[in-house]
């Protein structure tokens, strides 16, 4: 190396003039004039990731290949037509723990249901009724439960994540059963067994075209919302188009960022004109941070209604992943109406979660990772 | 004092402007002397050191470290936290306020300097700016000063009432005093967890707006143009978005002292890199944008970031392993920064060896106006280090000499070893 210059492309502070010497005046002014540096820069490449740990476990819906997918289509039906009695040899006394760190009624029933309809043990351990009231880290309650048998955990946390951390430290199958605003991978499938029992029916086997020319319009509070990405991430996947519609305040334009296939329509009306399905979601008041909402004005832009619904999509199936609000995002007809098949995504819940659980107990084997 | 020679190394003194073989006598704690390689001889009770084709270079200078102490003990102490940075090629870290109790009083900053504490290398405390950090009430700058702080800052709990800013900036320079900032508006970034953007939406984070950071930072240097005649100096902390580092460039074409650094994280990585939830990549401010982080790395090649800094934050295991919201902000960085430095900023981005050492010695010295530092010039402090620049290595956490492990660089690849550090002539640390 030739002598060690210090050049300043741009004017030093004039608080380093004080230094030693870093730079001499006449360094600085030649420098000032010349043209800023750009190159080429190759940074450090991202790493790949380490999860899942356990091939049994479900925590993004982009764990699963569509060929992952056809399988859990598959065997959902198998599962959900078998009989009760032969149906419940196949995870006879295996033990699989509920840990459930917010409240939920669909979720954790059928979730329950599947396990014991495979013949499963299953305990709930609840933030409410256990030791985590008394401080006890996730991490510690996820080794608490291997030690007392559990084979696999299904996990619903209000902070986006935990079931990756869950994961990591017990190595143990994972289910992730709604992690904060982030995913709700068990919701999207079973929505797209739904979509696909109107729109394709008898098609279990799905490929990158089973869903192309839908359009699936996912409506209200995206942000805080882990079923619409799970389903954003899902459904273009199988060729649908997913439009997102929503306020700015709960749906950010850097949301079709999120993957391919996603775009915004803010017009609800418009939305429902392109749309074959049309997924309504609550407001999170839980999730708002001190945000405010004039509901009035919101039920006004984006409430499914009955005149609505007959005047833009009067055809169109009409979904939600519940609880829902009468009232609010839909009128009350509309739930109860002849295009509502939210109960529907309910039963086809059971099924759905039969054959992940399935797939979590069959199948599982740990990857040797980070210690 | 015993006398040190440090034989035959490549000597580069960007402050001094050397860049060539020499030997260095180390006298009581000083450089007593520099010859041309092969001209000095060890005389009877002079200890000498080989750097046959090892580089020799002015003791790095860490002006943005978290030693924990007092307080917070099982994160880190004095002793473990200059350990680490001995090992990291640093004869002299400053440490930020943000301790338990906070560090604003004359009683504390001399506690922090006591020789009990332990310290491997030079501290230099950096005290609080308002009482408690609360950004409230200044504290007594010119008894601070006396008393061995340096700079200024509320380091965490930035300053965002005008007024108090000000008042800060004009009684820190009536003392000589810099006022660090870090710069977010918390107004912004309440419950957020790591960068706004594709990311964090994606990962259902709350995110801070990189707003948060460049409105401050903009706030900031309209107060020092308004204070224009009190000469004061603002330096920006853990400068990490594209916006702030354009409002320094162009506070700088103005003449305004104004200056900034930037970590190793913020200039390699991005939040991307959040992966997973990593805990092990949360800080704050948080890992930027693609784009915001080519901006730093333009920033220091073309000249206007000032020194690299850490921001060496250690944690307990345990608190990082935890919902990623839930876990505390940042990362160890005092023995990954020059190895990080070297295969990035040398090796890839062809930033020349010296340039490198300035920012990591001669320009945070000059910064803080830590007289006798950052240079080997005859009668400086003996403050060096003598690395490998060749060599590569992997750095491994579990090996570390902080008391913390939390390192997104666990298992990556290092350039440039370090064999000896050496503090004001003592042996501090000595490498494989």
């Amino acid at each position: 190396m030739s002598n060690v210059q210090i050049r300043f492309l741009v004017q030093p502070a004039p608080a380093l003039r004080r230094s030693t010497g870093v730079a001499s005046e006449d360094s600085m002014t030649a420098a000032a004039t010349a043209p800023p540096v750009r190159r080429h820069l190759h940074p450090p490449p991202v790493a790949a990731t380490p999860f899942p740990y356990n091939s049994g476990s479900l925590l993004s819906v982009q764990d699963l290949t569509l060929e992952a997918v056809s399988h859990l289509l598959a065997r959902a039906s198998l599962l959900e037509n078998l009989d009760p009695l032969v149906r419940d040899r196949i995870l006879l006394k295996r033990r699989v723990a509920l840990l459930f760190y917010e409240s939920s009624t669909r979720t954790r029933t059928s979730f329950e249901l599947a396990a014991k309809g495979l013949g499963a043990d299953t305990t709930l351990v609840s933030n409410l009724s256990s030791s985590i009231e008394k401080g006890e880290t996730l991490k510690d309650t996820g080794l608490t439960l291997r030690a007392l048998g559990a084979e696999a955990i299904i996990l619903r946390h209000n902070s986006s994540g935990a079931p990756w951390l869950l994961e990591e430290a017990t190595r143990l199958p994972v289910l992730n059963a709604g992690d904060g605003m982030h995913e709700h991978p068990t919701q999207a499938l079973l929505d797209l067994r739904t979509i696909l029992a109107h729109l394709r029916p008898g098609i279990e086997a799905v490929s990158a075209d089973t869903l192309a020319g839908v359009t699936v319009t996912i409506t209200g509070d995206i942000l805080h919302s882990r079923v619409a990405r799970s389903n954003m991430l899902l459904l273009p996947r199988l060729g649908a188009h997913v439009l997102l519609c929503g306020p700015a305040q709960f749906l950010p334009e850097l949301a079709t960022g999120a993957g391919p296939g996603i775009s915004i329509e803010r017009d609800f009306d418009a939305a429902l004109r392109q749309s074959q399905v049309v997924m309504m979601l609550r407001i999170q008041a839980e999730r708002l941070a001190g945000q405010q909402i004039d509901l009035e004005h919101y039920k006004a832009s984006y409430q499914l209604t009955g005149q609505r619904l007959a005047a833009h999509a009067p055809s169109a199936l009409v979904m939600h992943p519940g609880p829902i609000i009468r009232g609010l995002e839909l009128t009350a007809g509309v739930a109860d109406g002849s295009q509502s098949v939210i109960l529907e995504q309910v039963r086809h819940g059971v099924a759905i979660r039969m054959a992940v659980v399935e797939r979590a107990l069959a199948d599982s084997s740990t990857k040797a990772g980070r210690a | 004092m015993s006398a040190l020679l440090i034989r035959n190394g490549h000597l580069i003194d960007p402050a001094a402007g050397v860049d060539g073989h020499r030997d260095i006598l180390l006298k009581d704690g000083r450089v007593a002397e520099i010859a041309a390689a092969g001209k000095l001889k060890p005389t009877n009770g002079t200890e000498s050191l080989d750097a046959t084709g090892l580089t020799v270079a002015p003791g790095l200078i860490d002006i943005h470290v978290h030693l924990r102490e007092p307080g917070q003990g099982y994160k880190e102490t004095i002793a473990t936290g200059t350990a680490a940075a001995a090992a990291g090629g640093f004869t002299a870290v400053a440490a930020m306020p943000n301790t338990s109790p906070v560090n604003d009083s004359v009683e504390i900053t001399r506690w922090m300097l006591a020789p009990e504490r332990g310290a491997h290398v030079r501290v230099y405390p950096i005290a609080a700016a308002t009482r408690g950090s609360k950004g409230e009430s200044l504290n007594d700058f010119a008894a601070l000063k006396s008393a061995g702080a340096v700079a200024v800052t509320d380091d965490g709990h930035p300053i965002l009432k005008d007024s108090v800013m000000r008042e800060t900036l004009a009684a820190a320079a009536r003392v000589g005093l810099s006022v660090i900032q870090h710069a977010e508006d918390t107004r912004m970034t309440q419950g957020a967890s790591m960068n706004a953007g594709p990311m964090a939406f994606k990962l259902g984070l709350r995110g801070m707006p990189p707003e948060a950071e460049s409105s401050l930072v903009e706030r900031d240097i309209r107060l020092v143009t308004e204070l224009r005649d009190a000469r004061s100096h603002l330096h920006v902390a853990h400068t990490s978005t594209a916006g702030a580092m354009a409002a320094v460039r162009k506070a700088r074409r103005n003449g305004l002292r104004v200056t900034c650094e930037v970590a190793p994280h913020h200039f390699l990585l991005t939040d991307e890199h959040v992966g997973f939830y990593n805990t092990n990549a949360k800080m704050n401010p948080p890992l930027r944008s693609a784009a915001d982080r080519d901006a730093m790395i333009e920033g220091i090649l073309d000249g206007v970031v000032d020194a690299i800094a850490t921001d060496h934050a250690p944690h307990a295991t345990h608190e990082k392993e935890v919902e990623f919201e839930n876990a505390p902000n940042g990362i160890t960085g005092l023995e990954t920064a020059l190895g990080l430095c070297l295969r990035w900023l040398h090796k890839e981005w062809k930033l020349p060896l010296g340039r490198v050492l300035s920012l990591l010695s001669a320009q945070p010295a000059a910064l803080l106006g830590l007289k006798g530092r950052g240079t080997l010039a005859v009668g400086s402090f003996a403050d060096v280090v003598v690395f490998d620049p060749k060599a590569e290595w992997i750095y491994h956490a579990k090996e570390t000499r902080s008391k913390a492990h939390n390192t997104p660089f666990d298992g990556w690849t290092m350039q440039g070893k370090v064999r000896w550090t050496i503090s004001e002539g003592r042996v501090a640390y000595t490498g494989a």
